[in-house]
């Protein structure tokens, strides 16, 4: 059982300190946050990492930080044999919001990064079916970002109620 | 009961579209009270009551009133169907189902046509309701109602095997496809004493003989757990999924009265037909049809006890059934019946 | 309203095979859904079969999609979220509500007494049991026997009598509120609770004899739709169906919550005795079995349960949690409820994340359903234990 402290120094033996960030005081649980483009090889190894062995994602969401303008990824981790858990963060510029997908390491990712494109937008580089999962596919808009407005018309339907 | 009409009516021509309503009549109020009895069957063996409002005692009028609400439907035929073939299916359905009555003998003085082949004949008209399946599910252009259609097509083809190598049984022993002259070779006492001289009192076999026909005429009457055709929770409706009000409404009469003719079939080759249990004691002509039709309801009765108590096979599990094990069990029943013919 | 026309949309499938004799073959699309009496919902699969065996699943969801998320940002208070929760899986709300109340009071700290702790342990278990029995009752109807369905919910029944007296209400309760109860269970709850136990232990025999080892459903569910553990953890499958494939995961044993730790009771998992470990037969007995287990910690629990407390002694008057976010999970009828809730000191959240079970869950159906025949599509999906509601939201 590993405390993220711990998690966080390995990480950073494993890939050098660039790109990985700790937030030990974050309420209720330390975060490390990691940059984008290194969330795939940091996934990959702390899935098959002897002392790591992090083979569940129990789940990934995205977050729309309005005030910062920023788009957030957060994975929840957690390990069956080794019974630790860790948070990840991937923080992105609302406007230009890329991350490549985590979906080869664990499968659960695939719905999951689906239901974070659709209701913020952010896009997952590499995903083999990126389409909306819970809105209709021509719908305009993500509806779970803080500055949605919803659409007038949908296919000659008045949407608002 | 033909010169009895004839003497009424003025035409002999009149005289014979009079008898050949009587079954007709029969098989319309046999399903008016067979949907209400499966009603009842159903509701109190899941632990609830049924009809219970609908005129008054139990319900008894539920399935008068649901033919006049099924009346007044809508007539739908979808968009891109077979018209022809869409409005045909039912019918043809219907008439393959009523024409092999005329071979069966309701008691001693009532019987279609003293034809010399008659399970023959009621074995190769039915053979045409798998015909209007698959004009059924064709014509409905869904491709679920295909997927049923199909499925049913190799069931039923397959199933009449066992129930033609069933029937060779019986045939060993009686000597004669008429079934008039079955019933006739089944009257008077003559097993142990007190035993009647029914078919399957003859050999150990013609239990087998029996059980194994029950089977294979579940399928052919596409009951559970062969009801594939029309598994309601797969397919919605199988070929009958776009199928609405009175045709509808004939697809089930004809499901009904399938399971009548299958179940008046066994009743005769099997358990006597029109001949009564006690020997000479409450037998004759009128007697005969109440015997008859009563042996008809305990196997329609234990159909539907079937149907409500098991789940239903899968298309691949179901051809093997017939093929690897009714197929080769039927035939091998039949030699040896055939050599305790030839023993005893 | 005008009507649009829509063009068919393109479907790929492999060329035409030949089949000899100048005839060719051609695998076939087909929608099983949205409206169709096996899919638990509005769950639409697009197959296609060659023949009868599929070559490809693909689940659509998203018909019964209310957007609770934005809803509950839009709420001025986080015990109106309650009903939102209910309503995500309305087969086993209890444990909706219980999941967001864990999760809740330890972000903001709060202890509840005793007697809360027990009559929600209570409340939770019952509730599992009456969705193992739907669960259950529905996978018998959608093979074909239609006998055992109404007998599990004549059950059912009872249980629900034991909500409705306690809550008010019969499916969807608004019970189990954040630092406690809406209110105090009735007088009678625990003779009514214990008359329920001693008549179900034998009903669960019943069961066994007319649908579990009937020779026809084993036939039907034994060997079909497969699930590796490996493949099950990897897909993030929890629940029944992960206990199912041989791993012993449990999050009131593994991961424990609530008082779940002053409990004796075994983990089910399943042992593959009649086909392979991971196929439908093995899902359903892990829930048959888990419902025996149910009863174990209830009669415990009433056992247990202290007389006296208040249900409201812990309410908070105003629920404002601290700036910061959590993710707690708990353990409902279908697997893992997981709530990731971001607070931003206000009184509405500022982000809630329900991660649902059966979402997740039915991600795996495509990969079990290959080479399966469209009867065994229907038993993969019922053995699955979906409820749209909780995969939509």
């Amino acid at each position: 059982m590993k405390t993220t402290e711990e998690i966080y120094n390995i990480l950073v033996e494993q890939f050098g300190e660039e790109g990985l960030e700790l937030r030990p005081d974050e309420v209720v649980a330390p975060v490390i946050v990691v940059a984008p483009e290194n969330i795939q090889k940091v996934a990959k190894y702390l899935r098959d990492g002897e002392d790591l062995l992090f083979d569940y994602m129990m789940c990934l969401s995205g977050v729309h930080y309005q005030k910062e303008e920023q788009l957030a990824v957060t994975y929840h981790l957690n390990s069956t044999s080794l019974k630790h858990k860790v948070i990840l963060k991937v923080i992105m510029p609302q406007d230009d919001a890329r991350v490549p997908t985590v979906e080869q390491v664990w499968k659960t990712a695939d719905w999951h990064e689906r239901e974070a494109f659709d209701m913020f937008g952010i896009q997952f580089e590499g995903h083999p079916d990126h389409r909306r999962i819970l809105c209709p596919d021509d719908w305009e808009g993500h509806p779970l970002r803080k500055d949605y407005k919803v659409q007038e018309f949908y296919r000659g339907m008045k949407v608002e109620y | 009961m033909l010169e009895y009409l004839e003497t009424i009516f003025p035409s002999e021509a009149l005289a014979i579209l009079a008898f050949s309503f009587i079954p007709l009549t029969i098989i319309l109020i046999y399903a008016l009270f067979a949907i209400w009895l499966e009603r009842k069957v159903s509701a109190h063996m899941q632990g609830r009551l049924g009809p219970m409002r609908v005129g008054g005692w139990h319900g008894w009028a539920q399935t008068i009133a649901d033919l006049l609400k099924m009346i007044q439907k809508e007539d739908i035929v979808p968009a891109n169907a077979d018209r022809f073939l869409f409005k045909m299916a039912p019918f043809i359905a219907f008439a393959a189902s009523y024409g092999a009555f005329v071979a069966i003998p309701l008691s001693s003085e009532f019987l279609g046509s003293h034809f010399d082949v008659g399970i023959f004949y009621i074995i190769a008209i039915t053979s045409i309701l798998s015909l209007s399946i698959i004009m059924a599910g064709w014509a409905s252009n869904n491709k679920w109602s295909l997927l049923g259609a199909m499925r049913t097509a190799a069931q039923t083809v397959s199933y009449e095997v066992p129930v033609i190598a069933t029937i060779l049984s019986v045939i060993t022993v009686t000597g004669t496809l008429n079934l008039m002259e079955v019933t006739e070779l089944q009257s008077g006492n003559a097993f142990l004493g007190f035993l009647p001289n029914w078919m399957i009192f003859h050999s150990p076999f013609m239990v087998i003989a029996f059980v194994l026909f029950f089977i294979a005429m579940l399928a052919e009457a596409h009951r559970v757990p062969f009801d594939l055709p029309e598994s309601e929770s797969e397919l919605v409706g199988g070929y009958q999924t776009e199928y609405s009000g009175m045709r509808w409404g004939i697809f089930m009469l004809t499901e009904y009265a399938d399971m009548l003719l299958l179940s008046l079939v066994a009743a005769t080759l099997f358990f006597g037909g029109w001949n009564s249990p006690f020997g000479s004691f409450m037998d004759g002509p009128v007697w005969g049809a109440f015997w008859m039709l009563l042996k008809g309801m305990i196997f329609v009765f234990i159909m539907m006890w079937l149907r409500w108590t098991l789940p239903r096979l899968r298309v691949d599990q179901l051809m093997n059934l017939c093929w690897k094990y009714l197929i080769p069990l039927s035939f091998v029943n039949l030699v040896l019946i055939a050599l305790w013919e030839m023993i005893f | 309203m005008t009507t649009v026309k829509q063009k068919a949309p393109e479907v790929s499938l492999s060329p035409p095979v030949e089949a000899g004799n100048g005839l060719k073959t051609q695998e076939m699309v087909v929608n099983m859904g949205p409206q169709h009496p096996s899919t638990h919902g509005v769950l639409r699969v697009e197959l296609t079969l060659d023949g009868e065996i599929v070559v490809a699943a693909k689940p659509h969801i998203g018909y019964l999609h209310r957007c609770f998320e934005k809803h509950s940002e839009e709420m001025n208070d986080y015990t109106k979220v309650i009903p939102y929760v209910d309503r995500m899986d309305y087969v086993a709300a209890m444990n909706n509500e219980h999941g967001f109340a864990v999760a809740m009071e330890r972000m903001m700290d709060i202890q509840v007494n005793d007697r809360v702790e027990y009559i929600r342990i209570i409340m939770a278990e019952l509730q599992r049991i009456a969705s193992h029995l739907l669960a259950l009752g529905t996978f018998g109807l959608d093979i074909g026997a239609f006998t055992p369905f109404l007998h599990c919910f004549i059950h059912r029944e009872k249980i629900l009598d034991i909500f409705e007296k306690a809550s008010g209400a019969r499916l969807l309760y608004n019970y189990i509120w954040v630092g406690g109860l809406m209110n105090d269970v009735p007088p009678d709850f625990k003779k009514d609770t214990h008359e329920f136990v001693k008549y179900f232990r034998p009903q669960i025999k019943e069961l066994n004899d007319l649908l579990s080892y009937n020779k026809i459903f084993v036939d039907r569910t034994a060997n079909v739709g497969v699930l590796p553990g490996k493949v099950a953890i990897n897909y993030g499958v929890s629940g029944p169906s992960l206990r199912g494939s041989g791993v012993k995961w449990d999050l009131r044993r593994d991961d424990p919550y609530s008082i779940y730790d002053r409990f004796d009771f075994d983990v089910i998992v399943g042992d593959g005795s009649m086909g392979t470990l991971g196929d439908c037969w093995d899902r359903y007995m892990v829930r048959v079995w888990e419902m025996e287990e149910s009863l174990k910690i209830i009669e415990q629990a009433l056992d247990q349960m202290p007389d006296e407390g208040d249900v409201h002694e812990s309410l908070p008057k105003k629920i404002r949690p601290p700036a910061g976010e959590i993710y707690d999970r708990t353990e409902t009828p279908r697997g893992e409820l997981g709530y990731y809730i971001i607070s931003d000191k206000k009184s509405s959240p500022y982000r809630i994340k329900a991660r649902a079970p059966s979402f997740v869950n039915l991600s795996v159906v495509p990969a079990i359903s290959i080479g399966a025949m469209v009867a065994d599509m229907v038993a993969i999906i019922g053995s699955v234990d979906i409820v749209l509601g909780e995969v939509d939201r």
